[in-house]
């Protein structure tokens, strides 16, 4: 009971918290990571729940089924290429008998401020058949979390809650519920509902999709149109309505209005909209997933504006002045500087970073080898591509530096270099490490091992850096090519040749750079 | 009412406790408050925005539209300019004159708060020398808090309690450095 100032992150989290959540998992990825921030210091003051990061995404949606099948209410928390990782056991996860509320927060990241695409969860939702909640505020992050589970328990399904960074990072004043007890330890009654066998599997699935026209139909009554102007109608989802709203008093005429905050959508009130107005302006944040809907295939029905005729932008995030052009109005302009464009000032990593003095020695080594491949991952390290360091040349999606150096030495490149921090390393990189071993592939694996999983605020690694060692040679690695070095400038000489050394080698070595991160020893020393 | 504030500076410069001083001074005086921040990859010495707006009314938009912010409150000077786009014909700019040189193509340190000077309504602080005063270097960002409580729709009072409660934790000395930093940032902006 009571208000509260939270973040999106936060409200979602204390959401889940008061409907009577148990179990919590969790891979850090912004902007999701604050939801397991908060449970871990909830969890640390009270006791009363598990909260455990996870070596990935996928690891943390199976944990999560576990407990969802062990009748507890369970949350699993991901960024939006989380959700790719954790791909196979999401949309599994649909067809079985959800027993303990089961809630999957995505985190999707329009704009990209910090990930590498901006991919829209609500269309793997649908995908997977999965109802989603798209809240809008921080007081709908609360109170459609805590619905989230109200739902996933009586569907027997599991509900994926869709936010945006913008949302995860603002903050307002929620009011609050009470906390309602965790459901007692009883499994699942029924195996069937949870073994996905071609026979079990194929009754499932009809029940699913069955389902999902219920829940279609819980959505539909949920979904309210407010009348207005017969010429123009609006549709909004989660947080563009907020925009929406910033802007609408500005128009001549009040349009007809519909606002989703639950899929799957409303084909019902979608077509009621569109029956009553000449023109429809459709603003959503990410991809143009209820637009494209409505324009189908043919060619009829009302005009439709939106992100697919231009009006509003198809890429980056939705912002209060973008929608304008779309809704009729104006731009709106301030001051401006009259002698300077101000330089942009990217992110770049923190002065007295080890991997300033891990790169320093890898781009020493590698001089003189024109057919190189140095593939990269996601971290901080990643802005070892940008200037002055210069030294990476690929950056894809978690665990793919060790994959492509694999696959790029075995179509000739020379030397083949994976560049992947510790985290990253045991999130994904180490089933290819496995392969590279198993194919005796010619590369080298260098790993930054600062300990922790810095850019998203210096998390934990999963296990102990200083186990890569043992875990290399447990892999078949060669020991004689197995090299701990100290990621600093007074070794830098006795690195390069390391390092030269095995990258002339044929054959799979890892060189592991050990330093701790500084991000991480402030935060330490700060608590 | 409504009152929107962009914060800006440079990842690492902690302007997060800035926003939560005046947010909670606002939410003390009945105010709504909506205050939206950036994490992650951007906080690592790049460019850092927050977009605070305190209202008697219900806010919609987390993020303020161009054209419209009552205040800039900049921890750096060129980090003021970038945003100048979301400043109302009559609004403040206040900032930090201290420089944070982490780019190549840096300007001239004197264009830039020159720039600064030339607007309609502009004020430059050493905040760094004014919070070392006040006894304590870390204090920078509540000098300009200080600087900027007589344009804010609060009372002195409010932030003063404000910062007593965000400081607290780290005891009594770093609350009295942060109070007199507030002190000095109000002195230099009368």
């Amino acid at each position: 009971m009571g208000f509260e100032t939270l973040m999106g992150d936060e409200a979602i989290a204390l959401g889940a918290l008061h409907a009577g959540l148990s179990a919590a998992f969790a891979y850090p990825g912004t902007p999701s990571t604050e939801i397991m921030e908060y449970y871990q210091d909830h969890a640390a003051r009270e006791g009363d729940i598990v909260a455990q990061w996870c070596a990935n995404e996928k690891t943390a949606y199976e944990s999560a089924l576990g407990a969802s099948y062990a009748g507890r209410r369970v949350m699993v928390s991901m960024k939006h290429v989380g959700l790719n990782v954790a791909a196979d056991p999401f949309v599994n996860s649909a067809l079985v008998k959800i027993k303990g509320g089961l809630v999957v927060v995505v985190a999707d990241d329009p704009g990209m401020h910090s990930s590498q695409d901006e991919q829209d969860s609500r269309a793997l939702a649908e995908f997977a058949r999965v109802p989603c909640f798209e809240p809008s505020d921080q007081q709908e992050a609360y109170d459609m979390t805590r619905k989230a589970f109200e739902v996933s328990e009586r569907h027997s399904c599991p509900v994926l809650v869709r936010i945006t960074t913008r949302l995860a990072h603002s903050r307002a004043v929620v009011e609050l519920g009470s906390r309602l007890p965790q459901n007692p330890v009883q499994k699942a009654a029924d195996r069937w509902g949870w073994t996905l066998m071609p026979h079990s599997a194929r009754g499932l699935w009809r029940d699913l999709l069955a389902k999902y026209e219920l829940l279609r139909a819980e959505a539909e009554a949920e979904a309210v149109i407010e009348a207005g102007s017969s010429e123009v109608g609006v549709i909004t989802t989660g947080l563009a309505r907020e925009y929406y709203l910033e802007n609408a008093g500005e128009m001549a005429a009040k349009p007809t209005w519909l606002h989703i905050g639950r899929y799957p959508m409303p084909y019902a009130k979608i077509r009621e909209l569109c029956g009553r107005v000449k023109k429809v302006i459709v603003i959503e944040e990410g991809n143009p997933l209820v637009e494209r809907n409505l324009r189908g295939i043919l060619e009829r029905g009302p005009a439709i504006e939106g992100k697919e005729s231009g009006a509003i932008p198809l890429t980056g995030e939705l912002t209060p002045d973008n929608i304008r052009p779309a809704l009729g109005l104006p731009p709106r302009a301030g001051q401006a500087c009259r002698d300077i464009v101000p330089a942009k000032r990217p992110p770049q990593l923190c002065q007295g970073c080890p991997h300033i003095d891990s790169y320093a020695f890898l781009k020493e080594a590698l001089a003189g080898y024109p057919q190189r491949s140095v593939n990269s991952d996601i971290g901080c390290y990643t802005l070892g591509a940008m200037a002055p360091y210069d030294a990476i040349e690929t950056v894809v999606e978690m665990g793919a530096s060790v994959g492509m150096a694999r696959g790029a030495a075995a179509a000739g490149l020379t030397p083949a270099v994976a560049v992947v921090g510790d985290s990253t390393f045991y999130h994904s990189g180490l089933p290819n490490l496995i392969d590279a071993v198993s194919h005796k592939t010619n590369m080298t694996l260098l790993v930054l091992d600062n300990d922790t999983t810095g850019m998203t605020g210096a998390q934990p690694t999963i296990i102990p850096g200083k186990r890569l060692k043992d875990i290399a040679v447990a892999c078949g690695v060669d020991p004689a090519h197995i090299h701990v070095v100290d990621a600093h400038k007074k070794d830098h000489a006795a690195n390069v040749e390391i390092m030269k050394r095995e990258l002339a080698y044929e054959g799979v070595s890892v060189v592991i750079a050990v330093r701790a991160c500084i991000e991480a020893l402030k935060k330490a020393r700060k608590a | 009412m409504k009152y929107d504030i962009i914060l800006c500076g440079v990842g690492g410069q902690g302007g997060i406790s800035v926003s939560v001083v005046i947010a909670q001074a606002a939410m003390a005086e009945g105010l709504k408050v909506k205050q939206s921040e950036v994490h992650g990859m951007a906080q690592r010495g790049g460019e850092v925005l927050a977009h605070l707006r305190l209202a008697d009314g219900p806010i919609a938009s987390p993020l303020i539209p161009l054209g419209t912010a009552s205040l800039v409150l900049a921890f750096e000077p060129l980090e003021a300019l970038r945003y100048l786009p979301w400043l109302a014909p009559d609004a403040a700019v206040l900032a930090a004159s201290a420089p944070i040189k982490n780019i190549p193509n840096y300007p001239e340190t004197e264009t830039v708060l020159a720039e600064i000077r030339g607007l309609r309504n502009s004020l430059i602080l050493d905040a760094d020398a004014l919070a070392k005063e006040a006894g304590n270097v870390r204090a920078a960002n509540m000098v300009l808090v200080g600087a900027a409580a007589k344009l804010l729709p609060l009372k002195a009072s409010s932030l003063e309690k404000a910062i007593a409660d965000t400081f607290a934790r780290k005891g009594e000395a770093v609350v009295a450095a942060n109070l007199k930093a507030f002190e000095h940032g109000r002195k230099a902006n009368p």
